[in-house]
């Protein structure tokens, strides 16, 4: 894992001291709200509907042990006890004062953890296949980069006011896991004569506008990544509209100007650039790279999976290792009827103990809202899961139709239309009841409560996207995104559903696949694939199938 | 084109310090409880109680908010501002903290 040097401690510092002296400034009136919004939402400080939210950066979605139990320490003396991790790899604390936020920012600061740039028309939080480093298709780690994105990125002069945010995702894999193709920049690390480099996706997004990454560049040698990144993002800052909010990222650019043009003008700006990254880049991601060393990892001989609970949780929440006496354990966070991404202080400080115990210290984040222990022992498998369980993180759901994706939506975000996460309690209620999650298989619903898309809903087999239709909470349902390397978006199924009409439409989707479906063996989207939208908007809308008739 | 009439508001807005959600109540207090608002019939009177609220270094984003006039006080006519004025529905949270069936104090 990256160490902060002494360097980063300085840095770090001496921003906290002056958002703290900004935020004095704020309340005793010497700045307005005006100039300080700006400058609270450089340091992730969000007003909600009920409170100031902070949103804490988990680069690449790595933590150490001791910094897991510091957002646990943050949730229990300035929040209510928990924290809600989110789908870009990050931590919102929804109810702290913002006369704490200087404090809770300086205990972050002391493990090396910040709230830079996680809003604002910056270069957010770099995030990452969360199985880097462990996983057994993984090219390489992608993580070394990802650091050297984020400390290039990080108050990066030319790029604190761009047209609009800017987000990067990084993958080591060919198995997109990291939603590359939904960036402004995408790098989906490849192999040319044996050394590996990047295809460079640009434009991809969600929100009001939804599109696929387009190639911008079939391989990028690893020396080349940063001056290439910043001639990417100073053509968005040139070309970018700054006339109208809702065509300002640069997707639009792309789609306004077309890849051709955009290819052509990035790459000029690169051969500009390139001259002026004098190596000392490339110094410093070796130096990188060695702190990303896996650990010692302990030869073992895999304990036996006995008994029915267990083997479920081993079919479900565990992912080959890059060795076979290894495990990546996921850690659902998405208990039947919970808050997806939540969790307690008490279970974060669990999680890190556990993660000391048997999988050397180090955890992850995924874009889908759970805790990951990337490296953990065989032998250690039964003893870890009968701790999750005792402490109610033993559900065996991952990749399954309760694991919901689910933005904050209107309990806790000024920008939503409608509520999300008790419509995903809801589902995984009603799924839990049916008991057919695990007969449904792999299933990925995912639920925004407004266009704004946090909850990824267009790149789910089923999304759904809350809205207000005259005052009144309304789902529209989406059929056939995916968030992989095969990336696509969800058409929309046909008129929305009110609120306590939208988990019955689901369920009667998901019964309607299990009997249009081939075999077991065939997913729900590959059914989709096969069958196109009818058979399944049949099911949504039963009543105009027998008008029809 | 005849103009839409005014209907009752509230004025309300969030704690600079504390960010919680809060309202202005008649002798021009901020208050947490949705009751214990005054009610704005008129409209010229509400724009001047809005000008007169904005009062920055105490509240942030002060506004006016539509309600109805019911026996148990005023109440929201949208579902934003009853999340508003009651927390989230996920936790007991926020200001419905102990008043939703089944709550524990």
């Amino acid at each position: 894992m990256y160490h902060y040097d002494q360097f980063d401690r300085d840095f770090l510092a001496e921003r906290n001291a002056q958002f703290r002296a900004q935020v004095e400034r704020r309340l005793d009136g010497s700045l307005t709200e005006d100039e300080f919004k700006p400058l609270r939402l450089m340091n992730g400080v969000y007003l909600q509907l009920h409170a100031y939210m902070l949103r804490v950066a988990i680069p690449y979605g790595t933590l150490s042990a001791p910094q897991m139990r510091v957002l646990a320490e943050l949730g229990d003396r300035w929040d209510k006890g928990y924290g809600h991790f989110t789908t870009r790899q990050n931590i919102q604390y929804n109810w702290p004062r913002l006369v704490d936020i200087p404090d809770m920012l300086d205990r972050l600061g002391d493990v090396g953890l910040h709230a830079i740039q996680t809003s604002g028309n910056t270069i957010r939080n770099v995030t990452a296949d969360h199985f880097a480093g462990a996983a057994k298709d993984e090219i390489a780690d992608p993580r070394p980069v990802a650091e050297l994105l984020r400390q290039w990125s990080t108050d990066h002069p030319e790029f604190q006011f761009l047209p609009r945010k800017f987000k990067i995702a990084v993958t080591g894999s060919p198995n997109d896991r990291a939603v590359t193709r939904a960036h402004d920049i995408g790098l989906l690390m490849t192999e040319r004569d044996g050394a590996p480099g990047f295809e460079v996706i640009i434009g991809g997004g969600l929100g009001r506008t939804p599109m696929i990454g387009k190639t911008v560049r079939e391989f990028l040698p690893v020396a080349d990544l940063l001056p290439y990144c910043e001639a990417i993002v100073s053509v968005y800052n040139r070309l970018g509209r700054r006339d109208n909010k809702f065509k300002a990222r640069l997707k639009i650019t792309v789609h306004e100007n077309g890849i051709e043009a955009i290819r052509d003008a990035v790459e000029a700006r690169f051969a500009e650039v390139r001259p002026l990254f004098d190596g000392s880049a490339m110094n410093a991601l070796s130096g990188i790279e060695a702190q990303f060393a896996p650990p010692a990892f302990v030869a073992n001989t895999p304990a036996p999976i006995e008994g029915a609970v267990l083997r479920s949780f081993v079919d479900t929440n565990v992912t080959a290792h890059r060795r076979d006496d290894h495990a990546i354990v996921t850690v659902s966070l998405k208990a039947h009827g919970a808050t997806p991404g939540d969790a307690t202080g008490d279970q974060m400080r669990l999680l890190a103990d556990l993660a000391e115990a048997h999988a050397y210290g180090e955890l992850r984040i995924s874009h889908e809202q759970n805790v990951i222990l990337p490296h953990v022992r065989r032998d250690r498998l039964p003893e870890l899961h009968a701790a999750l369980k005792a402490a109610g993180l033993g559900t065996a759901n991952i990749g399954l139709a309760s694991d919901i994706i689910a933005c904050p939506g209107m309990d806790y975000c000024a920008l939503a239309t409608a509520r999300s996460i008790p419509v995903a309690q809801q589902i995984a209620m009603r799924i839990d009841a049916l008991k057919i999650e695990h007969e449904v298989g792999h299933l990925k619903i995912k639920i925004s409560g407004c266009i704004n898309a946090c909850g990824h809903h267009h790149v789910g087999h089923i999304g759904i996207l809350g809205l207000d239709r005259a005052g009144v909470e309304n789902y529209q349902i989406t059929l056939g995104g995916d968030h992989t390397e095969r990336a696509a978006i969800g058409e929309r199924a046909g008129p929305g559903f009110a609120y306590d009409q939208v988990v019955p439409a689901i369920e009667r989707l998901i019964l309607a696949y299990l009997d249009i479906r081939e075999g077991a063996g065939e997913t729900f989207i590959d059914a989709f694939r096969r069958l196109g939208p009818e058979p399944f908007k049949a099911a949504l809308y039963p009543q105009e199938k027998q008008d029809a008739a | 084109m005849s103009r839409k009439p005014f209907t009752p508001k509230v004025l309300t807005a969030n704690l600079l310090r504390e960010g919680a959600v809060v309202y202005l109540a008649a002798d021009g207090t901020w208050v947490e409880e949705l009751a214990r608002a005054e009610v704005l019939t008129d409209e010229a009177d509400a724009q001047v109680r809005l000008i007169e609220a904005d009062r920055p270094s105490v509240v942030v984003g002060t506004y006016l908010a539509e309600v109805e006039i019911t026996p148990g006080g005023p109440r929201p006519t949208h579902f934003r501002e009853d999340f508003r004025a009651t927390g989230p529905t996920n936790y007991d949270h926020g200001k419905a903290y102990g008043q939703r069936p089944g709550s524990e104090q």
